[in-house]
C-alpha cells in the first residue's frame, strides 16, 4: 500500500463530484442483488466482491490481467475484475460465479465441468466457468480450436485444457 | 497502488477541465493504468472515469473507418464493416491480449498503453523512462523481448500495441480535444522514438483527450493483412509483427503500406521500403529485398538479436498475405 497523501483537498477534480482517497459508500448490485460497502477509490472490483460482498468464489490469482481466475461478467461480458476498479461499476449489472448456479441447479457449463473432469486443484475453476458462459453468450463456432482460442484469457496450472475443452464444447452443443 | 480520488466525467468538456490538473490522469478500460499503479509505476492523484462518454463508435463511411476513442477492442474487431475494409486491423485486435482484457481495453488507451519492459515495471531497477537519468536496465540486461530498431543508448523498450501498428501503417488520425478545440495528429507522427528523453512517449500534452481515431479510405486495405510472430499461439505480445496493404496492379505493386510491431520503439512505419516496392514486381524475391531494406537500421542488444531475421519473415509472409 502506498504513502498516504499530504494534506486533504489535493486531489480534487475540478468541475466533478469527486470521491477518495478516503472510504465513500458504494452499492454494486452483484446476481441481481445489491450489495453496499465502504471503499476507498483504489479498492478493484475483485477485492469488492471477494472481500466487502463476502463472495469468495470469484478467485485472486496474479492480481495483473494475466491468470484470468478473477473473471466476472459486467452487463454480460466478461472481464477481468483485478484491472478496474469498484467505483467504476455502481451503475453495472455484475455476475460472478456464485450468479452462475448452484448445487441444486447446476448451470449446463458446471455440469460439464464435472462431466468432463475439467478440473485439478480448481482454483481457476470459477473464472473458466464464467468465462465459458460468457463465450458461449457471444456465439463463436464451436471446434476444439475456437474454444481453446476463445478460452486462452484462462489459465490452468494443473493442465486441464483438455477437459476443459472437452467441457465447454459440451455445454455449446447444449446451449 | 497509492491512494488516490476519483471522479465520473459525463461530458468531454468535464473530463478535460479535470484531467489538465496536476496528478490527474485519465481511465477509460484501466487493463494497462491499474498494472501499472499496482507496480508503483504510475501514482496518479486523481483518476478521471471517462466511460460514461458518449465516444463508443464504430462506423465505415465513404470507406473511411470511425473509432471512438472508447470504442473496444472486441467490439472493433468483432465488426464485420471493419473486417471487410480494413482486415489488418480487425486481426491485430483479435491477435491480442486475451477476450477478457479486449472486453475492457478502448482503442485510445491501446495506442496510448506504456511498454511492457521489465525494467519499467520493476521500481527497484534503473529505467530512463520511469525515472529520467537513472540508466537503462535493459542494454545490458535481459532484452529478450525489446526492440532492434529505433532504439537510443537510453532505451530500448518496445511499443507493445498490435493495432497501432496496423493503424499507423493505414495513415490512421487521431482526434484530440483540448481546454481550447481541438487537433488531428497523424497517429505516426504522434509517437516519439525514446532519443534522450524516453519518457516523452507522444505529443500527447496535459489536459489533452483523445476522444476518436479516424482511418482514411484506402480501397486496396480490403486485402490488407496482420502477421504475428509470439511465444505462444496466444495471449502473448509480438516478437515481430508486420501491417501491410499493397495495391498490384498487373503484378506489379503501385503502392505500400507497411508497418512493424514487436520490434521497434514506436509502432514503426517501414517508408523507405514502401519505396523500394513501389514498381517492383509482387514477387518474394521483392518481397525479401524489400525486408531487408525494412530491417537495414535493425540493431541487435545481444538476446534479441533474433528479431532481425524473424522480422524480415514476418514481414515477407505478410507481403505474400496481402498480395494473394
Amino acid at each position: 500500500m502506498g504513502v498516504p497523501l499530504a494534506g486533504a483537498g489535493v486531489a480534487q477534480a475540478q468541475g466533478l463530484a469527486t470521491k477518495g482517497p478516503r472510504a465513500t459508500d458504494v452499492t454494486l448490485r452483484i446476481n441481481g442483488v445489491p450489495h453496499s460497502m465502504t471503499v476507498e477509490p483504489r479498492v478493484t472490483l475483485l477485492d469488492a466482491i471477494r472481500d466487502h460482498a463476502g463472495l469468495t468464489g470469484t478467485k485472486k490469482g496474479c492480481d495483473q490481467g494475466t491468470c484470468g481466475a478473477c473473471t466476472v461478467m459486467v452487463n454480460g461480458r466478461r472481464i477481468n475484475s483485478c484491472l478496474t476498479l469498484a467505483m467504476m461499476h455502481e451503475r453495472d449489472r455484475i455476475t460472478t460465479i456464485e450468479g452462475i448456479g448452484n448445487a441444486e441447479t447446476l448451470h449446463p457449463v458446471q455440469a460439464a465441468f464435472i462431466e468432463h473432469d475439467g478440473f485439478q486443484c480448481g482454483f481457476c475453476t470459477p473464472g473458466q466457468i464464467v468465462s465459458a458462459v460468457a463465450m458461449l453468450a457471444e456465439g463463436h463456432a464451436i471446434d476444439r480450436d475456437t474454444v481453446r482460442t476463445q478460452m486462452s484469457g484462462n489459465i490452468c496450472r494443473c493442465g486441464c485444457y483438455p477437459h476443459i475443452v472437452d467441457a465447454v464444447l459440451e455445454a455449446g452443443k447444449s446451449s | 497502488m497509492n491512494p488516490f480520488a476519483y471522479a465520473r466525467a459525463d461530458t468531454v468538456g468535464a473530463a478535460i477541465a479535470a484531467g489538465g490538473r496536476r496528478g490527474a490522469h485519465f481511465i477509460a478500460g484501466g487493463t494497462n493504468i491499474l498494472d501499472l499503479m499496482k507496480d508503483d509505476v504510475e501514482r496518479p492523484e486523481v483518476l478521471i472515469d471517462i466511460n460514461a462518454l458518449p465516444l463508443g463508435s464504430i462506423e465505415v463511411r465513404n470507406g473511411a473507418l470511425y473509432l471512438g476513442a472508447l470504442a473496444r477492442m472486441s467490439d472493433v474487431a468483432a465488426s464485420t464493416a471493419v473486417q471487410k475494409a480494413f482486415p489488418a486491423i480487425a486481426i491485430a485486435l483479435r491477435e491480442s491480449a486475451s477476450p477478457q482484457l479486449r472486453n475492457m481495453a478502448s482503442m485510445s488507451g491501446n495506442v496510448l498503453q506504456r511498454t511492457r519492459c521489465p525494467y519499467f515495471r520493476d521500481v527497484a531497477t534503473p529505467c530512463n523512462k520511469r525515472n529520467p537519468g537513472s540508466g537503462c536496465g535493459a542494454l545490458g540486461g535481459v532484452n529478450r523481448m525489446q526492440a532492434v530498431l529505433g532504439t537510443s543508448p537510453h532505451c530500448i523498450a518496445t511499443h507493445a500495441s498490435d493495432v497501432a501498428v496496423a493503424l499507423v501503417a493505414m495513415d490512421a488520425i487521431l482526434h484530440i480535444e483540448h481546454a481550447n478545440g481541438s487537433r488531428d495528429v497523424v497517429l505516426e507522427q504522434f509517437y516519439r522514438p525514446p532519443g534522450e528523453t524516453p519518457h516523452i512517449e507522444n505529443v500527447l500534452r496535459p489536459g489533452e483527450l483523445i476522444v476518436g481515431i479516424t482511418v482514411p479510405a484506402l480501397g486496396y486495405a480490403a486485402s490488407s493483412t496482420y502477421v504475428k510472430a509470439r511465444d505462444r499461439a496466444q495471449y502473448e505480445f509480438a516478437l515481430a509483427s508486420a501491417a501491410v496493404a499493397l495495391e498490384v496492379d498487373s503484378g506489379t505493386i503501385r503502392s505500400a503500406h507497411i508497418a512493424l510491431g514487436g520490434v521497434a520503439t514506436i509502432p514503426w512505419r517501414a517508408r523507405d521500403a514502401e519505396q523500394t516496392l513501389t514498381g517492383m514486381r509482387a514477387t518474394r524475391a521483392s518481397y525479401e529485398h524489400a525486408a531487408e531494406v525494412a530491417l537495414s537500421g535493425g540493431r541487435g542488444y545481444g538476446q534479441n538479436d533474433f528479431k532481425i531475421p524473424l522480422a524480415k519473415r514476418v514481414l515477407v509472409r505478410a507481403l505474400e498475405g496481402a498480395s494473394a
